[in-house]
């Protein structure tokens, strides 16, 4: 399924805006319009616009009657939650012990260095790649462990990764 | 065997009566429990564990948040407790920016207080290295996140005695900060200035925006006269940071050291809220007889007017038009009496003593100038002027008393009563009657407004019509009054709004006091004033005809609408981002906005927009129409709302989209 915004044709970023919005009010109607629905909404949300975007979150709190402040104090609690654009790939580096003592941080360099990332930043700038760390993906026999988007990779190596990355940019060029 | 209802605290035997938790019981006896997080009239939060005490079998627990159970052995003050109590402190203290001396909280700072109190005298923790930014955007108040300790007092104040939210909690763990919503500031969400979040705050988080400085400038300038005007409520409250008792009325006292401090000339707020009273009161009568726009709500509350700016657009026709008595002394200043004495109204400076935090927003709106020169240029809340006090060394309690100067010195009852809930509805109950039938009233104390329960009614009988009247203080109040009225539940004539609870005695720029009973007695005290006046009707006040007589012409006349009146406009609740649809890159496009608000959306503005998304992507302009969903294109009443490039198109019914998007939008386009 085709996800890009930014560099897809107007056309089809146009209906790409108008579908996702018309989606939040489906799942607002759909989950209902009371407090507790909050925090399934803005999975589903989140799910659609790949984060919480700040005027997706005031609507939200318009729509279930709620200040803003306390709907961004919920986006913000949780960690699954995030208020930044994310990448169409997000790539989560495990830093659990297990994953750590068995050499993840050469990984994490390994990709950060492959997609060009440095400092604190965690999104490329054509909004590919988000690289983050997570504590664990409950796979420690399988360490070190990356997980790129929903698919998992085991026993990570500096190579290993490096060529499944040439592999996943090879197939986008393809796609497009 | 029956369990005697009894609990031994501290090896005393205590008669349990239905005490909700630990904390009120201990009180009861005379024991002080500690506690930042803990105000009778917000909810239960337990988060500060500074009120833990020991309890048998049970170990240590937040007194605040436990029952007490028949046979419970509490301890109050054990040597756990006293080492808990301390390691919270310091904890608290290690990641508080303690920069104490140049606080303005210094002084008046529970931690402060507590940590002097449990002999904190080393914090074995670090430092925290971050520093927060400050938030100077509002008029009213500064918050400095250095300084929360996380206590959520604010929180819940906002929350639920306001009914609005603005604060919450954000982040996690350590990252934790209260915050108005995406980080923005106070000035950029529906804030209303009340100061209620400052009022709770046991630190220095939320502060008063000191604007003594401008004021000592303003004094020491020899070109300008400096008059200064003192509201109702500050001369039952001043006393209290003095060491004087709340509600001892010390106008002779406050009148005295203003003049020491250097002001020209010291005059009353209650004589322009005598002056509303009769213009308010005309403008009602002349509603009710029409039949139009009832309930009338009072507008001398400007976190108030604020809240129905933002929340309130359908009931904006319903406040009074009549300006708050602060800005009416000041554009009659301005307007009428520098000319009197023959000086221009930018050589005059207006200063306000008030117990209000959003009487400093109100002051800086535009609409409240003359030729561009504020009516009043400064406000200076109680707490501000014992600061001024104290900075000049005056010995308060030896002050000889002094009278306030003429000619806005002389008051009535009614206008000083302005300063406690139900004061505004009692003075216009004791003029309405007189106005319709020509014939004062006998009985002029409306005891059923007064006092502080959430909602006051009464019922008055004018020229055989019966008078409903509602008084709410607490801005929840007000929106559950506003509710019920939606909703055809309520049924009133004219109703009085005070955002803070207890009305301006209660007001957040009054000397920090954590408890309700303070307020009583400064309400107390306004009503001694109002006993002693000797004139107790606004209407009789010989001055305020003058002012009629040489200045107005007649109550609601031109000139009285041009100088003491004004008018009310719709505003966003938050400012921000919109939500974006359709693009256009064409060099000739169209902008078409959708508001999607709290009004508007509840008026079917998401099937409006549906409408538009469906008849754009058909249409073969769609290359050039802009299309998004905005919050707020303040026109709330009339929505959905919709803005066609700069033309705002009101009432936009799922029905009327078509024939809109035919004749604004296809004819812009060709």
């Amino acid at each position: 399924m085709k996800q890009e915004v930014n560099g897809a044709p107007k056309e089809e970023r146009n209906t790409n805006y108008q579908r996702k919005f018309e989606k939040v009010n489906e799942i607002i109607n759909r989950l209902g319009r009371s407090q507790s629905a909050l925090i399934p909404i803005l999975q589903e949300v989140q799910e659609e616009y790949r984060y919480l975007p700040e005027e997706i979150l005031t609507y939200i709190a318009t729509a279930l009657g709620l200040s803003p402040a306390s709907v961004f104090g919920v986006a913000t609690f949780y960690a699954q939650f995030s208020l930044e654009a994310k990448g169409k790939y997000v790539i989560k580096v495990c830093d659990g012990t297990a994953c750590h003592v068995r050499g993840s941080e050469p990984v994490l360099e390994a990709i950060k260095k492959r997609v060009n990332l440095s400092g604190k930043k965690k999104t490329t700038d054509d909004l590919r790649y988000t690289v983050e760390t997570v504590s664990c993906l409950g796979a420690c026999g399988l360490a070190p462990v990356v997980m790129i988007n929903d698919k998992i990779y085991g026993q990570m190596t500096p190579e290993a990764i490096t060529i499944i990355l040439d592999q996943l940019e090879k197939e986008d060029a393809a796609d497009e | 065997m029956e369990q005697k209802n009894t609990v031994l605290i501290d090896g005393q035997v205590v008669e349990l009566n239905g005490e909700k938790n630990i904390l009120e019981l201990t009180r009861k006896i005379g024991i002080e429990i500690p506690t930042f997080c803990y105000h009778s009239e917000l909810s239960l939060y337990g988060a500060c564990r500074m009120c833990v005490v020991e309890v048998e079998g049970r170990g240590i627990m937040a007194s605040c948040s436990t029952p007490p159970a028949p046979g419970m052995k509490i301890l109050t003050n054990s040597p756990r407790v006293q080492r808990v109590r301390r390691t919270v402190l310091e904890l608290l203290l290690a990641n508080h920016d303690r920069e104490c001396t140049t606080c303005d909280r210094n002084g008046s700072c529970k931690l402060q207080e507590l940590a002097n109190r449990f002999g904190v005298k080393k914090i074995r923790f670090g430092e925290r290295d971050v520093k927060l930014p400050l938030d100077h955007s509002s008029h009213s108040l500064v918050r400095d996140p250095n300084k929360c300790i996380l206590c959520g007092d604010c929180v819940r104040m906002c929350a639920e005695v306001q009914g609005i939210g603005v604060l919450d909690f954000s982040g996690r763990g350590s990252n934790t900060v209260v915050t108005p919503a995406f980080h923005k500031n106070l000035a950029d969400v529906e804030c209303v200035n009340c100061g209620q979040c400052g009022a709770v705050c046991p630190t220095g988080a939320i502060v008063v925006k000191d604007d003594t400085d401008r004021a000592w400038a303003a004094i020491h300038d020899p070109e300008k006269m400096v008059v200064v005007q003192v509201a109702p409520a500050v001369r039952v409250a001043l006393g209290e940071e003095f060491g004087l008792p709340a509600g001892e009325i010390v106008t002779g006292k406050v009148v005295a050291a203003l003049k020491r401090l250097g002001f020209d000339k010291v005059f009353d707020t209650s004589i322009t809220a005598d002056l509303t009273v009769i213009e308010e009161t005309h403008e009602f009568i002349t509603r009710l007889q029409k039949g139009e726009k009832m309930p009338q709500f009072t507008s001398c509350c400007p976190a108030w007017v604020k809240y129905a700016e933002h929340n309130a657009a359908e009931y904006l026709k319903n406040l009074s038009s009549c300006r708050s008595p602060q800005q009416m002394f000041g554009s009659l200043v301005k307007k009428y009496w520098a000319q009197e004495i023959g000086k221009q109204p930018e050589d005059i400076i207006v200063v306000s003593i008030m117990p209000c935090t959003a009487k400093k927003y109100e002051a800086a709106l535009p609409q409240f100038a003359t030729d561009g020169v504020p009516d009043v240029d400064l406000v200076l809340t109680t707490q501000e002027l014992a600061r001024m006090i104290r900075e000049a060394g005056l010995v308060f309690d030896q002050l000889d008393i002094e009278s306030f100067d003429t000619p806005f010195g002389f008051t009535t009852g009614a206008g000083v009563i302005f300063g406690a809930t139900g004061g505004v509805a009692e003075a216009v109950l004791r003029a309405a009657h007189e106005f319709v039938t020509g014939q004062p009233i006998d009985q002029i104390n409306f005891e059923a407004v007064r006092g502080f329960a959430d909602r006051k009614e009464a019922t008055v009988e004018i020229a055989g019509q019966e008078i409903k009247v509602a008084v709410v203080h607490g801005l929840a109040n007000a929106k559950a009054l506003l509710q019920e009225i939606k909703e055809g539940k309520a049924d009133y004539h004219i109703i009085e709004v005070m955002a803070c609870p207890g009305g301006c005695v209660g007001g957040a720029g009054q000397p920090i006091s954590p408890t309700m009973e303070t307020k009583k007695e400064r309400a107390k005290g306004i009503y001694n004033a109002d006993k002693l006046s000797q004139l107790r009707k606004a209407q009789d006040n010989p001055v305020v005809g003058k002012f009629y007589e040489r200045w107005l012409a007649k109550p609601n006349s031109d000139a009285a609408h041009d100088a003491l009146h004004t008018a009310y406009s719709n505003r966003g609740r938050i400012s921000g981002e919109e939500i974006k649809l359709m693009t256009s890159q064409e060099p000739d496009q169209l902008d078409i906005a959708v508001c999607v608000g709290t009004c508007c959306y509840l008026n079917g503005a998401y099937d409006t927009l549906q409408k538009f998304m469906k008849l754009a992507a058909d249409s073969e302009l769609k290359e050039r129409i802009n299309l998004h969903a905005t919050f707020c294109l303040e026109k709330c009443e009339q929505g959905p709302v919709i803005k066609v490039d700069d033309e705002i198109i009101n009432g936009v019914t799922p029905d009327r989209v078509e024939k809109i998007f035919t004749e604004k939008i296809c004819t812009k386009l060709k």
